[in-house]
């Protein structure tokens, strides 16, 4: 049997495992408690100190994310001195940063902002000049705004922890602290995989899709659950959809399996050949053994099939005939294939291109 | 896949993917999982780096692996068998074998002790290029373990002998019990999404859905009934022999979905006659590929963003894909143009939904019996899932293998159809790269692939550069008794002497005009990954 330990949340007495950070208890029992620099499937560091309570007999408040629970444990979640400390925090944060949200890619779902709201801060008592980083501009898939950086650490340890590229770290330290790849790189410049992990983990816009931008307000988006079309693996995915358009892709979490929320650089930037203009938007026939292709209804493709399809099984029998399926294709359309080959043709002469 | 049949009596991956990430000991043998299977490549990573197992990589080049991995071993391309049979070796020698396992759930034993006995440590090395002492550490690392699965891809079936690779690797990993236990297993890791799928549905010359052969009278009569026409009992042609049907006259017409042999087939040469001879080429597909420009008739499909359905990943688990914009002009889905052409050729096939597709496919495919689209609303079932009250399987062969026994087979080595000589002093590997994929007409569109890989290279040893005296990012020429095509040059120790590695996303540099077509005689599958080659300076 596992041991049960329990302790009070807000007046509420609730049984907990030991092991258990006060943070998750909470969480586990509806009580909300902020977070920052807390990521999931990695290691709580409590460097944002955003998840602080009270903790009777404790001598300053404590990090909830980094806190295991013992039994009898007293915890408030919502005193003043909590309240402050947050608001100390958060006000740091936007001041110490460049957040103009109006033009910013997070903007409406940015976890920096919805703190300031949910705190109700009106204004930073501080003024801070924010660091003067350029952004990175340098490739056609990752923007990066370290201005924006709140330096939660969420990239490093969804690069180190999660895919394990090893690529981001700390560079300096203190005031100048600054995320990035070795030698303070540009991505493009180091050894990055562009799996765009780092860029699902940022809490604000310091890390985004370069090529959503401008393309469609977080509230605008629609997504669309549905599974990667390259590699075996299968990994769970959101399209996110505005105007009849994949403007970008990012990973589902609701899944554990195959890939919980990981995506690669061909899942999370191999999908502008969907909208390239030269996707076939017609049937085409070549009536003439070397002539061109001419435009075609669907109605004169089929006919122009069936008719000669038909005249071939009649004069050389249905093994004169034979088809091609795809590993690209669904199971019913691999289903419907073999089934036209062997019902409706009545030959078995039916491979894929898996052996290559 | 035939090579797993054999041993287990089914072709597909035994464990789960997740299993990788809490097992004790993973061998993983030419599979180049950072760039094929990135995010399963994750697990293998966090598995070392976070819960302490130990990583055994068995591959010629320098792959991303070998970063993580506690001991590599690199055998000269194409004698993995001899590797294989090494361990094995090594492992009945000291006796560490699981002798209950083996004794108990396997047959053939005796001949596999006799086939490895030859395969000694010192001879290994000889052959492969692999220090036998490297070899006996391997050997009981993977053989003591609790739990550990071995993990191979296209590297180990890419060649003549590539059935005979994968009936070692299940040979090795049932010598040691660790088939039919959770995190253990022999996984083939499919490099396209939906092989699996593919296979499972029956488009295979020889077998209807869920491998139920066409030649067993019992299924014949259970598909003439369901679908309500008679059907023939003798298994149709594989690609090749299609292609050589074609040459010869004797097939009139392929219809191709979604598939673009002019680039993906060993000597594309060949192919193109081939296809050109026909009467009748159908190609149906969401670009004007090679195939497609050659092709009498083009039919314009919806891609995977525009359509329902589901497809079967690696580690058998059904899962659904949903249309989230509209297809361009008139493009179709394919299963709706497949209805239709079927219907006008008089044997009529009424579908409104993918789903009524999956309701069909649920009624005839035992392992997908349970697998119906509300189960797999929220997340993919595994099959075989027998019935709708069944959770599906995470792991196969527990208890005993689908075909009883586990059978030994076994297998000597043969070398690589095409050797080294004089004028092809050089090996040619082939394979894929991250940032593309397959045949390339659609990572190449992509902006961010283009930047980050916009052209073949042609990697190559320092060792040998200078020999040549090649400078990284010459143009070089690459020929081999087929052809000869020219790319720039990458100079990495990736690539070990001897050796050069190119991959085949590039239509400027079709690396199929200089491959190698000869097949292994039971999978059926290209040596892509062996031939000899010269290299010069252009
Ligand atoms: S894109 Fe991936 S590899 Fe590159 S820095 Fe971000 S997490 Fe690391
Ligand atoms: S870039 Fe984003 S995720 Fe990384 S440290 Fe800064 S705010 Fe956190
Ligand atoms: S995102 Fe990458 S690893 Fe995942 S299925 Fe797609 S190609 Fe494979
Ligand atoms: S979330 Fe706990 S310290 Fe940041």
């Amino acid at each position: 049997m596992e041991k049960i330990c329990s302790v009070t949340i807000d007046g509420k007495v609730i049984e907990a495992s030991p092991g258990q950070t006060i943070l998750e208890v909470a969480r586990a029992n509806g009580i909300y408690i902020p977070t920052l620099c807390h990521y999931s499937n990695t290691t709580n560091v409590g460097a944002c100190r955003v998840c602080v309570v009270e903790v009777e007999k404790a001598r300053s408040l404590v990090a909830s994310c980094t806190m295991p629970i013992s039994h009898g444990m007293v915890i408030k979640t919502d005193t003043k001195k909590v309240r402050d400390s947050q608001k100390m925090v958060v006000e740091l944060l936007w001041a110490s940063g460049n957040h103009d949200c109006l033009s910013c890619e997070r903007n409406g779902e940015c976890e920096l902002q919805n703190l300031v709201y949910w705190l109700g801060i009106e204004r930073p008592r501080f003024n801070i000049e924010p660091p003067n980083y350029k952004i990175e501009n340098s490739n056609t898939m990752i923007q990066r705004d370290l201005t924006k950086c709140i330096l939660c650490g969420r990239c490093i340890r969804a690069c180190n922890e999660i895919q394990v590229n090893e690529i981001l770290d700390f560079a300096n330290r203190g005031n100048f602290a600054k995320v990035g790849p070795a030698f303070d790189n540009d991505y493009i410049d180091s050894e990055c995989y562009f799996c765009g992990e780092c860029v699902d983990a940022c809490p604000v816009g310091a890390i985004t899709f370069k090529q959503a931008r401008f393309s469609g307000r977080p509230w605008e988006i629609k997504k669309v659950k549905t599974t990667c079309t390259y590699c075996g693996v299968g990994c769970q995915m959101d399209l996110n959809v505005h105007n009849n358009r994949i403007i970008k892709v990012t990973g589902n979490k609701d899944y554990i399996h195959p890939n919980e929320g990981s995506l690669c650089v061909k899942g999370r930037f191999g999908m502008d050949f969907i909208n390239d203009s030269s996707r076939l938007t017609t049937p085409l026939i070549r009536k003439e053994k070397d002539g061109e292709f001419t435009e075609a209804t669907w109605k004169e493709a089929y006919d122009f099939i069936t008719e000669r399809l038909t005249e071939i099984k009649k004069k050389n029998g249905p093994d004169s005939i034979a088809g091609l399926s795809s590993a690209r294709c669904t199971n019913e359309e691999n289903y419907l294939f073999q089934k036209f080959l062997r019902a409706a043709i009545g030959t078995n002469n039916v491979d894929h291109c898996a052996r290559l | 896949m035939a090579g797993l049949a054999a041993a287990f009596g089914s072709g597909a991956m035994t464990n789960s993917i997740e299993e990788i990430e809490f097992t004790d000991v993973i061998l993983a043998t030419g599979t180049n999982t950072t760039e094929n299977h990135p995010v399963l490549s994750s697990r293998i990573k966090r598995a070392v780096r976070q819960n302490n197992a130990k990583l055994i990589v068995i591959d010629p080049r320098e792959i991303g692996l070998v970063k993580y991995a506690t001991i590599w071993l690199r055998q000269k391309p194409g004698t993995d068998v001899v590797v294989l049979n090494g361990l094995m070796n090594v492992i009945i020698a000291e006796e560490i074998f699981a002798k209950e396992y083996v004794e108990s759930r396997t047959e053939g034993f005796e001949a596999l002790k006799k086939a490895v006995s030859s395969y000694t440590p010192e001879y290994v090395e000889k052959i492969s290029g692999v220090p036998a002492e490297d070899l006996k550490t391997a050997a009981r690392l993977y053989a003591t373990a609790n739990k550990a699965s071995l993990l191979y891809a296209m590297g180990l079936t890419q060649h003549i002998n590539g059935t005979d690779n994968v009936k070692s690797c299940a040979n090795l990993a049932m010598l040691c019990g660790m088939v039919g236990i959770e995190g253990g297993g022999v996984n083939p890791l499919r490099g396209q999404n939906n092989v699996q799928g593919a296979c499972d549905m029956g488009a295979l010359p020889n077998v209807f859905p869920a491998y139920q052969a066409v030649a067993n009278d019992e299924a014949r009569a259970k598909f003439e009934k369901f679908w309500n026409v008679p059907l023939q009992g003798k298994p149709g042609k594989t690609i090749m022999e299609m292609m050589d049907s074609a040459e010869k006259g004797e097939i009139k017409a392929i219809y191709v979905m979604g598939e673009n042999p002019m680039m993906s087939d060993p000597d594309i040469t060949h192919v193109e006659a081939c296809l050109r001879n026909l009467d009748l080429l159908i190609v149906q597909d969401i670009f004007m590929s090679e195939t497609a420009a050659i092709a009498d008739v083009v039919l314009p499909s919806a891609c995977f963003a525009e359509k329902d359905g589901t497809f079967t990943n690696t580690d058998r688990r059904v899962q659904r894909i949903r249309k989230a914009v509209n297809a361009p002009g008139q493009a179709k889905a394919d299963w709706e143009i497949i209805a239709d052409l079927s219907t006008k050729m008089g044997y009529s096939m009424n579908y409104n939904s993918a789903k009524e597709i999956m309701s069909e496919i649920n009624a005839v495919t035992p392992s997908y019996a349970g697998i119906t689209y509300d189960r797999i609303e929220k997340e993919g079932i595994q099959w075989p899932c027998p019935n709708t009250d069944h959770p599906g399987t995470r792991f196969l062969h527990s208890g005993h293998f689908s075909r009883g026994l586990g059978l030994f087979h076994a297998v000597e080595y043969v070398p690589a159809a095409e050797q080294t000589d004089d004028e092809y002093p050089l090996i040619l590997s082939t394979g894929r790269v991250l940032y593309h994929y397959h045949t390339g007409t659609m990572t190449r569109l992509s902006k961010g692939s283009e930047e980050r890989c916009p052209e073949s290279l042609v990697e190559i040893n320092p060792f040998d550069a200078k020999n040549l005296g090649i400078e990284d990012g010459d143009t070089v020429k690459v020929t081999t008794r087929r052809g000869s095509l020219e790319a720039k040059s990458k100079i990495t120790k990736r690539s070990d002497v001897g050796m050069i590695f190119m991959n085949f996303h590039f239509h400027e540099a079709a690396v199929n005009l200089l491959t190698n077509p000869v097949l292994d005689p039971i999978g059926k599958i290209p040596e892509y990954k062996v031939c000899a080659v010269r290299v010069e300076k252009a």
